[in-house]
């Protein structure tokens, strides 16, 4: 496999080829007929996703640095390049956003009945998007890619989400919006006080920071990250989009639109900050946020009478374990956040295909209206049931070997919060089951109920990889762990090596 | 060539864009009466007019391709950083002529005048532009005011644009008078009215100060009056709205520009050396009108009301360039009007469109469902919005974060805070015209009122200006090179020469 990547000079364009493919589906898209374009739209996102299977096996976990790196000049008079590369961290998220991408413009297909073209543009020109973000190995860039993400999104819900569409978008607009602004005053304080010449993510690395100036520029990355997560309390705006969103909007947001939060904490808050990440009391901020949002996001989610808010609560509580394994500052902690990362995509945006399955044949998504869906649709149950399981954790899914790594990393740092933590996971047990036996297994009582067709081959074709995966990670989560070690490895040292500047924040003055 | 004004030709040629524009602007005049027509029709000399602005362009073109002056104290100066103004002059006017052509032909308006209206106000702003003297300055401003007053109030037939013109002049009439008392007192001050010798005085400290100060204050109220900076923008939503609706356009992209121009040659060169003095009040001034602007632009029903505040909130955002006051920020000023005529004018071009080259259609609710009916101007209005919002992947990102750099470099973090706050502020009503064209649906009565037509000439200039700031926000390299380059030199003084009086 590798001689045959390399016979292609696979690793001199694929990077590139990932971005702007999608651009390319885009434009074919907008030109062909609205009949064809999920059809063409799919067949794109796949290409895609084809490609960037051969990441798997070319990238090599090496030193934890980044690997098919390619740096041009872009703005020059402002030290911006279009700079990529790719590490131990980016390279999942970056799959994972291939895989997603196309599992829901698949999932899609009989959602999404009006104005299609513009949709799988959209969608398209999302993913693009996205993948820039986990890409981007220039600040500046990074930052392009970050906010053109909200564009598609915005229009996504926007335009064929639900009831309360335009309040959600909006919302969801404006909460980012505030946080990525703010993010961008402080890139250009570290551009100008700390006498880097350009926006290159090494030359941030080697910005010279007081500890005081640490710690402002910390909030401000935190806040931009900490709302697209979304960490308790700035995550009201996530239910909402959730539940307006499109299912194929919900699969994209929650699988990995919330990653490009938690991937900023990893590739940037902590290796940026190392004296602010050291801080007890930043520590203990974040975790407190981390552990209240598991908690107080699986009380929510036990009282919603409708099955998507229901998932979209379940999404805060496991970015809340991101969090902790995050801040935790230990290896396994950080592994496990990524771990978890990886899992959330692939179990919530399986129960989000799975809620918009129940939403096409139904036309309700409150739980109250399903029940015995079992004995009627017993392969739709059996996904239905694995999904629930891998997203409660249970040993043997994805879900529990995240979970696990992160409250054990917690732990060896911060036993307490890991305690409390823990008791998240018997809450999510106690939110979800009684879902799933509401949904599938109480009384075949309605009669409309009885008709519920089982999944159709497309719906197969759609959920088998996410289940296979689901179990694959969690019964051999080894190849992932090792390919994202030293990676991980990198900003654990960086943290822990660091010791903040001494000295007194400059005094600020004009300069000409 | 370096023009030493020994022969008087050399004049001929420091002047040459605005004495071809003056020249055609009569000729387009006299055209205009000939034909003798009451109203209609007078596409045509849309079409001169634009031929004029073309070779003036070529003259400015001319002389931006290397012609430079003896010394830098002249009157009038001929430096990039005028010529490159008078770019952005000339096309703020072409735009605008371009989105007016179906609008004058089907409101009736007499065409020669309104033409070379248009082309006078043009002069005035190159006027300002150049002017190294305040008396240039209030001479150029005077000319350009006179010839909008007119636009604003051209719509005989229309009582709100009779008002827009009205209170247009009055209030404009008021500000002139601020600006040259302020000049009077600053000449009486520093000797000179030359903006080098005032600088220079400013900086040998050979100064009155008890009458510095109150010019100086005068002076910043009448420009921060035609910027419409808050709190001296009253006049400015009812003129926006009441103005036929390209002169809307032609008045928020073009006249702002100017008024920035002549702002920023007044204090960043002649009174640089009084920095100290000045910089809190405009800092209090920029912070104020983003604010406000901001947030009063969040409900208004109107779209052109919209859009003036946002207009009122995009001055805001340029004057922290003026407090900021080093060389970024400079050019990032000159590069934002860019962007910003540009922007500016496409929106109010798709307005025109929306309201099918009447006033009619303004409101808010007229949007709905018009991106789905006419898809190629919904997504260009989309994309004017996205820019005016500072989007990134628009030219109005790369503006709006070339000033933020210019804050940036002069450490004004808290000025910067408040600029990107209010854009999300700002976010929510660029958007709610975005969702009300795309997310909602018509109503059944939409497009009784006649199918919406427009001209082929004003969809490629549209289509144009689209693929301008989509290009400039994605390859911004050479334009921010032109615009850093047309900053050169401009706040260089020099020192010690005995500041002759200029021509």
């Amino acid at each position: 496999m590798t001689n045959l990547l390399t016979s292609l000079l696979y690793e001199d364009w694929v990077l590139h080829a990932l971005i702007w493919l999608p651009a390319a589906g885009l434009t074919h898209v907008l030109v062909s007929s609205a009949d064809r374009a999920r059809h063409i739209a799919f067949a794109w996102s796949a290409l895609v996703f084809v490609l960037s299977l051969g990441l798997w096996w070319s990238f090599s976990p090496g030193d934890g640095g980044f690997a098919l790196e390619s740096s041009t000049p872009w703005i020059e008079s402002w030290g911006v390049s279009y700079a990529l590369g790719i590490d131990g961290i980016s390279i999942f998220m970056v799959l994972l956003t291939t895989f997603t991408s196309a599992i829901a413009i698949l999932g899609s297909f009989e959602y999404i009945k009006t104005r299609r073209k513009a949709f799988y543009a959209l969608m398209l020109l999302l993913q693009m998007g996205v993948v820039g973000v986990f890409l981007a190995t220039d600040i500046f860039l990074f930052y392009v890619f970050f906010e053109l993400t909200l564009v598609p999104m915005y229009f996504i819900v926007g335009i064929w989400g639900g009831e309360r569409r335009i309040y959600a978008a909006v919302k969801f607009f404006l909460y980012t919006a505030v946080g990525s602004l703010l993010m961008l005053v402080a890139i250009l304080y570290i551009y100008f006080s700390s006498g880097v010449d350009s926006f290159a993510y090494e030359a941030f690395l080697n910005a010279e920071l007081t500890l005081r100036e640490q710690i402002w520029l910390f909030a401000a990355f935190a806040l931009a990250f900490g709302i697209k997560v979304p960490v308790f309390p700035l995550h009201t705006w996530l239910p909402d989009a959730h539940v307006e969103a499109p299912t194929p909007g919900s699969v994209v947001l929650a699988a990995v639109l919330l990653k490009m939060g938690t991937y900023g904490f990893m590739r940037f808050l902590l290796p940026f900050f190392p004296g602010a990440v050291q801080h007890p009391t930043v520590v203990m901020v974040m975790l407190i946020l981390g552990v209240a949002g598991i908690v107080y996001a699986a009380w929510v989610a036990a009282v919603q009478p409708d099955a998507k808010k229901l998932v979209a609560y379940t999404s805060v509580a496991h970015m809340g374990f991101v969090v902790i394994g995050i801040f935790a500052l230990t290896l396994n902690g950080l592994q496990g956040g990524m771990v978890v990362m990886i899992s959330h995509g692939i179990s919530t945006g399986a129960l989000f295909l799975l809620l918009g399955m129940m939403y096409e044949r139904r036309h309700t998504r409150l739980i109250e209206d399903f029940g015995g869906i079992g004995r009627a649709a017993p392969l739709f149950a059996t996904a239905f049931v694995i999904t629930a399981l891998a997203s409660i954790g249970l040993p043997g899914t994805s879900g529990f070997v995240g979970e696990f790594l992160a409250l054990l990393g917690t732990f060896e740092t911060h036993p307490v919060t890991a305690i409390v933590a823990a008791t998240g996971v018997v809450f999510a047990a106690y939110y979800m089951l009684p879902m799933v036996q509401r949904v599938l297994f109480n009384k075949l009582d309605k009669p409309e109920n009885r008709t519920f067709p089982d999944l159709s081959r497309r719906e197969m074709v759609i959920l088998g990889p996410l289940v296979a995966l689901m179990i694959w990670i969690g019964v051999h989560p080894a190849p992932f762990l090792e390919r994202m070690e030293p990676s991980v490895q990198v900003v654990l040292e960086r943290v822990e090596g660091a010791r903040p500047v001494p000295g007194t924040a400059g005094t600020p003055a004009r300069e000409d | 060539m370096v023009l030493d004004y020994t022969s008087s030709f050399h004049y001929v040629l420091a002047l040459l864009p605005e004495l071809v524009l003056s020249a055609w602007g009569m000729g387009v005049l006299l055209v205009g009466v000939s034909r003798e027509q009451e109203g209609g029709g007078g596409q045509e000399l849309g079409w001169l007019a634009l031929a004029g602005l073309a070779i003036a362009a070529v003259a400015n073109g001319w002389l931006y391709s290397g012609v430079t002056e003896e010394g830098a104290t002249a009157m009038i100066a001929v430096d990039r950083f005028r010529l490159f103004a008078n770019w952005v002059f000339i096309i703020g006017a072409a735009l605008s002529i371009v989105i007016s052509l179906p609008y004058v032909a089907r409101q009736r308006l007499q065409a020669g005048e309104y033409y070379s209206l248009i082309l006078f106000a043009a002069v005035g702003m190159m006027f300002m532009a150049s002017a190294r003297d305040l008396m240039v300055i209030f001479l150029g401003l005077e000319l350009m005011s006179i010839g909008v007053y007119a636009l604003a109030g051209f719509n005989r037939r229309d009582r709100r644009s009779a008002e827009a013109g009205l209170k247009y002049f009055l209030l404009g009439a008021f500000a002139s008078a601020f600006l040259l008392f302020g000049i009077a007192l600053i000449y009486g001050a520093a000797g000179s009215s030359n903006i080098h010798a005032i600088a220079v005085a400013v900086q040998d400290g050979t100064i009155a100060t008890a009458l510095m100060g109150p010019g100086v204050a005068l002076l910043a109220i009448g420009f921060a009056f035609k910027v419409s900076a808050v709190p001296f923008h009253m006049w400015t939503p009812d003129v926006y709205e009441g103005a036929p609706t390209p002169v809307t356009a032609f008045m928020a992209a073009s006249v702002k520009t100017a008024a920035f121009v002549a702002f920023l040659r007044v204090f960043l060169v002649g009174l640089d050396g009084l920095y100290a003095q000045w910089w809190s009040i405009l800092w209090w001034i920029a912070a104020i009108t983003m604010v406000a602007g901001n947030v009063v632009a969040l409900v208004q029903s109107s779209v052109k009301r919209m859009l003036a505040y946002s207009s009122i909130a995009h001055g805001g955002y340029l004057l922290v360039a003026l407090v900021a006051a080093n060389d970024t920020a400079a050019a990032g000023l000159l590069f934002y009007l860019l962007v910003y005529t540009v922007m500016t004018v496409g929106v109010f071009g798709v307005v025109i469109a929306v309201g099918n080259q009447t006033e009619e259609n303004s409101r808010i609710e007229d949007y709905a469902g018009f991106g789905w009916r006419q898809p190629v101007l919904g997504v260009l209005m989309t994309v004017f919005l996205l820019s005016l919002a500072g989007f990134p992947g628009t030219a109005g990102f790369i503006a709006k974060y070339h000033l933020l750099l210019g804050a940036a470099q002069s450490s004004l973090w808290v000025l910067s805070v408040i600029l990107v706050l209010t854009t999300v502020v700002s976010y929510w009503y660029y958007l709610r015209v975005a969702w009300y064209m795309w997310m909602k649906e018509a109503p059944e009565t939409a497009g009784a009122g006649g199918r919406i037509t427009t001209p082929f000439a004003t969809r490629v200039v549209l289509v144009v200006s689209v693929a301008v700031i989509l290009l400039a926000g994605v390859f911004p390299g050479a334009a921010l090179d032109l615009a850093a380059g047309s900053i050169d030199g401009l706040r260089d003084l020099v020192a010690g020469s005995g500041v002759a009086a200029g021509p």
